[in-house]
């Protein structure tokens, strides 16, 4: 009996070791990171490669840059509208995610909180809605954009995104404000708060790590969005980075690798800064509730 | 300050009927407790009275207001939650202030009143905490700061310490008391723990499936139950209660053994259906009683819980005296028929005066 106890205690001390901790741990999340970042950093050598080193791959490692040169970003940032175009993605990712942040809490509150009649069905129709793909939906959406005299303006995707962006933000916040104690509104509906009070005073800030996951969420798919921003904008000075970068710096077949590198890597900065800011709200949204 | 009057209200869930017409009168100052097993009503009857509840049918006045469609925060109540509501992202002393901040109270007053608030409560060090850094019992505390600090008329309780640890619960069971008496604030508690109901009311109001079994005094109730569910629900050890018949002026009860004395008073006929009732401690051992094979003793100390059968029927005692007696013998025993009961066997109600 007593053996078999020490045996157990010896397997599980074993467990903790740190061996063991390495084979079992550390060696699999390094084979992930590895590939995770490994486009990351062939993105960013890329874009630092001068276009000699670039195509021949018998005198110059392909996995390495031998004289880093800014040309390319140089060429990005003077040549062509690239700054413009950063700043139309971010225009139209800001308004489209503050425009769906603010409808989906006041439709996710209402279908969670208000219970009013067939609010269930509310809930469901919204998220079929978000189960109809874009690639479908941008052509009666096209449509429109063009009778409304929208096309190639911001407003175009500003309008659009929400689409797609509020059943998403709405389903999200409506799991997260059912993670709230009901018993806190009441609480304040007996302290003598009006349902707006609530909402402003109680709720929202008890669900901000849901609001930021959600703005998050929105921010990243309207910042990386292709098929709306590929159809409603045709000139040059209007387009998103994503569309940007394929449309005019492929140039008929001749790939500029270097600036489309760039462009990448300076796109997709803006995001992971992002990310990197709120990266403990967005977990604890996605995995806890409430804590008192 | 205020009464409360309930008069024959009524809840429906959709087709189901949650409170069967309740009406109790409550005193001005009066400390109240509902008390039932889960699912009795009284949860919800006290959320109608806060008004988080609509209400079916009937009515309920505060003062002399009817409130039955008044909004909750214009009934000049406040409640204590089972677990606490505290707003997580608020300092205690904004807790307390968060009604009095929403009227748009002048500063000095809120002041004035959370102070006053967090004296009484030993709240004072705590008021920059946040809730998550405050115990059980804390909280607890909090939750009836904020209740006092608007000088409602009426306090409700909703479960307040089932989630206390037992020790923590006597405490808080005397702070609550204490409070009660220093402010003289009309008070409705529930819970389903009779000990908390007979240690705290004035009144109690005992409720079973939707009806009021019975209201009274503690007192009252644990010395003359109406019914033989209230004689079941008060006291614990709790009353045992035999079925049987009565036969010959005494009790048979059901599976044979000895019969026993009908309590003082009894108004029964001959072949009534009935049920016995009598508290463990008015069980005494009398050589000339009836004979009780003990299966188990439970000595306490101060006094001796056996477990006996008569018959088919298990009957728990409790004697002072120290018993010598082991399991499996006998020892005999009476109950004192003045403090007996005698219940109806179908309508449960009492038959003895």
């Amino acid at each position: 009996m007593s053996k078999a106890d020490t045996a157990d205690e010896g397997a599980a001390l074993s467990w903790q070791s740190k061996q063991r901790r390495v084979v079992t741990v550390y060696v699999p999340l390094i084979c992930f990171v590895i590939i995770l970042l490994f486009p990351f950093y062939w993105m960013t050598i890329t874009a630092i490669k001068p276009n000699a080193e670039m195509f021949d791959y018998k005198t110059y490692s392909p996995f390495w840059v031998v004289s880093p040169t800014l040309a390319n970003i140089n060429k990005l940032l003077f040549e062509t509208s690239y700054p413009r175009w950063l700043f139309n993605t971010m225009l139209i990712a800001v308004c489209a995610t503050v425009i769906s942040l603010v409808a989906s809490v006041l439709a996710a509150y209402a279908i969670q909180r208000l219970r009013f009649k067939g609010s269930a069905y509310v809930g469901l129709a919204i998220y079929i809605a978000y189960l109809v793909p874009p690639s479908i939906l941008f052509i009666p959406l096209a449509s429109m954009v063009f009778k409304l005299g929208l096309f190639d303006s911001p407003f175009a995707l500003i309008l659009t995104y929400p689409t797609f962006l509020i059943p998403f933000c709405t389903w999200l916040l409506i799991g997260y404000f059912k993670s709230i104690p009901y018993e806190l509104e009441e609480c304040a509906l007996i302290d003598g708060a009006s349902r707006l009070q609530i909402l402003r005073r109680i709720t929202l800030p008890l669900a901000v790590p849901g609001l930021i996951s959600a703005g998050i969420f929105s921010f990243t798919l309207s910042w990386n969005e292709f098929i709306y921003a590929l159809a409603f904008i045709s000139s040059s000075e209007n387009k998103t980075v994503p569309v940007a970068i394929l449309t005019e710096l492929v140039q008929g077949d001749v790939y500029q690798w270097g600036s489309l590198m760039a462009g990448s890597l300076l796109g997709s900065l803006p995001v992971a800064i992002f990310y990197s800011f709120f990266v403990d709200y967005y977990v604890s949204s996605l995995t806890g509730a409430v804590k008192e | 300050m205020a009464t409360v009057d309930i008069r024959d209200v009524r809840k429906n869930f959709g087709s189901t009927a949650i409170l069967h017409g309740v009406s109790v009168g409550i005193e001005d100052g009066e400390f109240v407790v509902l008390v039932g097993p889960s699912g009795c009503g009284k949860s919800t009857l006290l959320r109608m009275i806060a008004g988080l509840e609509n209400i079916t049918g009937g009515q309920v006045s505060i003062g002399d207001r009817v409130v039955n469609d008044v909004p909750p925060k214009d009934r000049d109540i406040a409640m204590v939650f089972q677990n606490y509501a505290l707003y997580p992202h608020m300092t205690v002393r904004d807790n307390m202030a968060f009604s009095m901040t929403l009227a748009k109270a002048p500063k000095e007053v809120i002041e004035t009143e959370v102070t006053r608030a967090a004296r009484i409560l030993g709240l004072e060090k705590l008021l920059d905490r946040f809730p998550r850094q405050l115990s059980g019992g804390q909280r607890q505390r909090v939750a009836m700061g904020r209740a006092i600090v608007r000088h409602p008329q009426v306090f409700l309780f909703d479960e307040p310490l089932s989630n206390l640890d037992a020790k923590l619960r006597v405490q808080m069971r005397a702070e609550i008391k204490d409070l009660h008496q220093r402010l003289k604030t009309t008070t409705i508690y529930v819970t389903h723990d009779q000990i908390e109901a007979m240690t705290m009311a004035d009144k109690i109001v005992v409720m079973h499936g939707g009806h009021v079994e019975q209201i009274g005094a503690p007192l009252e109730l644990y010395d003359r139950p109406a019914n033989a569910f209230v004689a079941g629900f008060i006291g614990s050890p709790a009353m045992n209660l035999l079925p049987g018949t009565v036969q010959g002026g005494a009790f048979q009860p059901d599976g044979g053994g000895a019969r026993w004395p009908l309590p003082a008073g009894a108004q029964a006929t001959e072949g009534l259906r009935v049920t016995y009732g009598f508290r463990p401690e008015h069980l005494r051992l009398a050589p000339d009683g009836l004979p009780l094979t003990i299966t188990l003793i439970e000595p306490t100390g101060s006094e001796t819980q056996v477990t006996g059968r008569s018959g088919e029927a298990l009957v728990v005692g409790a004697f002072r005296e120290r018993i010598t007696a082991r399991v499996g013998e006998a020892i005999h025993v009476l109950p004192d028929t003045a403090q007996a009961h005698l219940f109806h066997g179908e309508t449960g109600k009492r038959l003895n005066a």
